[in-house]
Formats: C-alpha cells, structure tokens, sequence
C-alpha cells in the first residue's frame, strides 16, 4: 500500500520534471512556446480565411469564428503526432542509460502540447465575444470530455509513431504527410454538410472527423452530439489499446537499437 | 553468507545486426528479405554468463573494448533485456555509464541534476534536499547553471559522479567514467567510492585502469571471447590479465 503510494508519487514528479524539461527544450521560453502555440494556427485561420472566404466565396456562416474553433485543438493532435518520431530518439541517452517507465516520455509529450491548446481556449472565448456570441455553459463539461478523447486518441498514435520510428528511421515524413492528408480529409475547414452525399458515409472512417466536428459544435453553438462523441471514444479505445500493445511489445528493445 | 543482491543466470545477449539501417521504404519493397534479416542477423556478445553479487561487495569487470562490460552492466540497470537466461537485481541501480549518458546537452547542470535523479527513482524532494551538496561536490560552481553542452569531458564527469555519490545508492554500476577527470577529482571519486565500501554499498566497477581495480575491487572478472574467462579475488585475475598481454 505505501510502496504503491510511493510509485504514483514518483510518477508524478518524473511527469512534473519531464514536462518542464521537454518545454525547455523544445521551446526554449515556455512564454514564447505558448505565443507560438496561439500564433501558428491564427496564421493558418488568416490563410484559410482568404483562400475559401474571399476567393472562392465558400457559403459558411461566421467563417473566422469556424476555422478557428477546429484549428485549436487540430494544432493540439498535429503538434504532438508529428513531433512524435523524435520523441524516444530525443532521449536516447537516458533511455540508453535508466530503466523507466519510458511511455511517460510520450505522455509529456501529448501533455505539453495539450496544456498548449487548454491556455489557447481563452482566445478562442474572445473570438466568440467579438462575434457578438458567448462561450457556453456546455463547456463546462464538454471541454473535459472531448479532452479526454483527444487525449487518449493523441497519446496512443503518438506512442505508435514514435516506437516503430526507431526500427524503421524515415516515418517522419511520412507522419507529415499522414496528418496533413488526413487534415484536408477531416471537416475542418469545410463543414461536414458540404460533403457530397455520395462520400458523407466515409467520413466516419476518419478516427479524427467525429471528434473534430464536436469540438467546433461545442465551442461554436455550445452543443455535444451523443453519436458523434460515441464514436470518437470507440477511436480512441482502439487507437489506445494498439498504441499500448505496439508499445509493449517492442519497448524492451529501445536501448539496444537507438 | 551475505544476501545476493544481482544474479545473473546462464545469460547470453545478442544484438540485432544492421546491414543498412532500413527505412520503411527499403522494408516493403523487399518484404521478404527484409524480415528475413531483421530475425537472422544477431550478434551474440555474451554466451551463457553466470555469476552473482553479494551486498556490499565490489566488483570489478575487465576485458578488451568490445568485449561486453559495458553489455552486462545494462543487463543489470535493466536497460537491455537478456536474450536468453534470468538477470535478478535488488535495490535501486544508480548507473554511471560513459561520458554524459542521460545528460540533456540543452539543459543546465542543475536541472540535469534533478532529471537524473528523478529517473534513478529518487523523489523531487529528496534530489532538492541534496542539491547544494551535489553542486559542492561537483566544484563547477558557476557552470552550474550554464548548458552542459559547454561542459568538457572532465565536468560532464564531475556531474555524473556527483549525483550517483550524493544520493545514497544501493548498487553503483560505474562504467569508466574518471579516466577524463583531474587527479584531484579522480582521487576523490576513489576515496568517496572507499566509503560507499565502508557503508555496504554494492558497487560494479568497469575500467581499464588496473591500478583503479585494485584499490576498489574485491572481485574481479575478465570477459573474453563472450563468456567469463576467469571470476576470482582482485589479485589472481589481474596478475593473469596483465601476464596475458
Ligand atoms: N546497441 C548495440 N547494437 C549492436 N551491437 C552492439 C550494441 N551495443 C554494443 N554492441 C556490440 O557488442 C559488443 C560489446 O559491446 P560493449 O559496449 O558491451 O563492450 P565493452 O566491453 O563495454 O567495450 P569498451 O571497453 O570499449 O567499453 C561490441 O562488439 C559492440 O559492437
Ligand atoms: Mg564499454
């Protein structure tokens, strides 16, 4: 019983310690990673803003205000998955040298850059605001759900990424192109509505779709499709589950192979 | 007799071979070949090893580059995973391997302080409760807070030493690491690793300084052609390691 208690309390100060380190390391100035965390995807709203707005004049509602509420938490899940073939290989030299539970490596990691989206939301609040509209009470149990998905959805391709880079060493590009690929295939900057009914079925063979359209429906219109987040927890335990089994199965051979 | 605190049990270890370190590319176009030779190609580095660590005794390993020290003291962290045969350890393993292994280059001295020791398992307080002690002994002083990546060899040394001796370990595995540092320092590392004996410390020493083995070793053993050529008291082995050459 103490010695469990023990454990969780080294647990917790190997994540508190790693977190710190890795937004050191990663951003230099944990101030200047947050601007950054908040810059980068208000650039891409600008960019997708006059391409489908002002240019092809795409029928959207509020479109500012839409992009940015998919572009947030999307900046989260891409952040953390492509940076993900680097996480293990980063820190070769602790891993080569310590036993530990190195899968904490990887929740730091998906951690960092949720903390990231989680300090983004305010900005988000003032876009509502600014639209005339007000953040919604939903989000006061909305925001901790969709977290949780995305969590387990982020933390178990991350961990998939990030272990089998290390035996084959050129998924990093090819991770790129995934998340970029399955960007465009996820309605983010188009609504779901505009796909043609031909196609609309296949939308949900996207883990990421369901769970995208329910953070703008939350944080747009204050509402949780029962469905919609149904099916991205059906995701995120089988994505999970297959990161932890990848993970299991090849983590005992890191040190010999970085 | 005293407790047995690392049992290695007729251990071999093998380490996969790299032809060409395959991309995922190169791997589906040749499927075949490719799992072929991810499964073939092993090198055995250490055959059928036995031996075992009483508490508190120091051993020292010794060998050619090359021969597996390094191996068998990953073995015992519990970073490398034996092959074939059982590795048993109990305590807490404070490892000091070569140079700068498991230092962040873009961290400060401080802050790899406090990573090292969280990783070794030590808590968040315990490794601040030592802190200023550890800086005292590392004697970097104002480097303390500069990046490691601008340390040299000799303080990267310093550092690593100074976290495993201040936190009270249990098993030290201590891979030639004070070759780099100052007499002064080297001289205070043996002196500090005479009191660990003193207090029951369990220490696995790898080095090639004979001189080193003998001052810190009650038992040695010499690696050679992947097995153990000879396990016996400090002087046996190294009269007939050095008669060798
Ligand atoms: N990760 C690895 N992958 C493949 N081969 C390895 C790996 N690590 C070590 N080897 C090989 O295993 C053998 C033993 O290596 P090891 O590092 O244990 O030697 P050592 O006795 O510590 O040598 P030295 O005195 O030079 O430190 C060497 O032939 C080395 O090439
Ligand atoms: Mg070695």
């Amino acid at each position: 019983m103490r010695n469990k208690h023990r454990l969780i309390h080294h647990y917790i100060d190997l994540i508190t310690v790693l977190t710190q380190k890795d937004l050191k390391v990663r951003y230099k100035n944990s101030f200047l990673g947050y601007l950054w965390s908040i810059a980068h995807p208000l650039a891409f709203a600008l960019v997708f803003f006059i391409a489908f707005k002002v240019v092809v004049k795409i029928r959207v509602e509020n479109y500012t205000l839409f992009l940015i509420s998919g572009l947030f938490p999307w900046q989260w899940f891409a952040n953390s998955v492509n940076g993900a073939p680097m996480i293990f290989i980063n820190n070769a030299s602790i891993i080569k040298k310590v036993n530990f539970p190195k899968n904490v490596l990887v929740l730091t990691h998906v951690l960092q850059d949720m903390i990231h989206f989680l300090l983004a939301i305010p900005v988000i609040a003032l876009f509502l605001i600014i639209y005339g509209k007000a953040p919604s009470v939903s989000w006061c149990y909305g925001i901790p759900i969709l977290l949780f998905i995305q969590f387990f959805i982020t933390y178990g391709l991350s961990i998939i990424v990030a272990s089998t880079n290390l035996f084959f060493r050129d998924l990093e590009r090819l991770t790129m192109l995934f998340t970029t690929l399955l960007f465009y295939f996820t309605p983010i900057i188009y609504p779901e509505h505009m796909i043609p009914n031909h196609y609309k079925p296949l939308i949900h063979l996207n883990p990421m779709a369901s769970l995208m359209v329910s953070w703008r429906n939350l944080f747009m219109v204050g509402v949780l499709d029962i469905f919609e987040i149904c099916l991205a927890l059906v995701y995120a335990i089988i994505i999970f589950f297959l990161g932890h089994v990848i993970y299991k199965s090849l983590s005992w051979r890191f040190a010999e192979i970085l | 007799m005293n407790r047995r605190v690392v049992v290695l049990k007729n251990v071999s270890k093998s380490y996969p071979l790299y032809h060409q370190m395959m991309g995922i590319k190169n791997f589906l176009f040749n499927l075949p070949k490719g799992i072929r030779s991810m499964k073939n190609s092993r090198i055995e580095v250490l055959k059928d090893i036995s031996f075992e660590i009483e508490k508190g005794e120091s051993l020292g390993i010794i060998g050619k580059n090359g021969a597996g020290k390094s191996t068998i003291l990953g073995l015992i962290a519990g970073v490398l995973k034996p092959t074939k045969g059982t590795v048993f350890v109990e305590g807490r393993v404070s490892p000091l391997l070569e140079l700068g292994a498991g230092f962040h280059p873009d961290l400060t001295g401080r802050e790899n302080i406090l990573l090292n020791g969280i990783l070794m398992g030590y808590s968040k307080a315990e490794i601040l409760k030592k802190m200023d002690n550890i800086i005292a002994f590392t004697e970097i002083r104002e480097f303390i807070d500069q990046p490691v990546r601008v340390y040299s060899s000799g303080m990267l040394a310093r550092l690593g030493f100074s976290v495993v001796a201040n936190l009270d370990p249990e098993i030290l595995l201590i891979d030639e690491v004070l070759a780099v540092g100052d007499m002064d320092f080297q001289k205070k590392c043996i002196d500090k690793m005479e009191e660990f004996k003193r207090n029951g410390v369990t220490i696995v020493f790898v080095s090639h300084s004979m001189d080193n083995v003998k001052r810190i070793c009650d038992r040695v053993i010499w690696i050679e052609d992947h097995s153990i050529k000879m396990n016996n008291d400090v002087n046996t082995v190294i009269s007939n390691y050095t008669r060798m050459r």
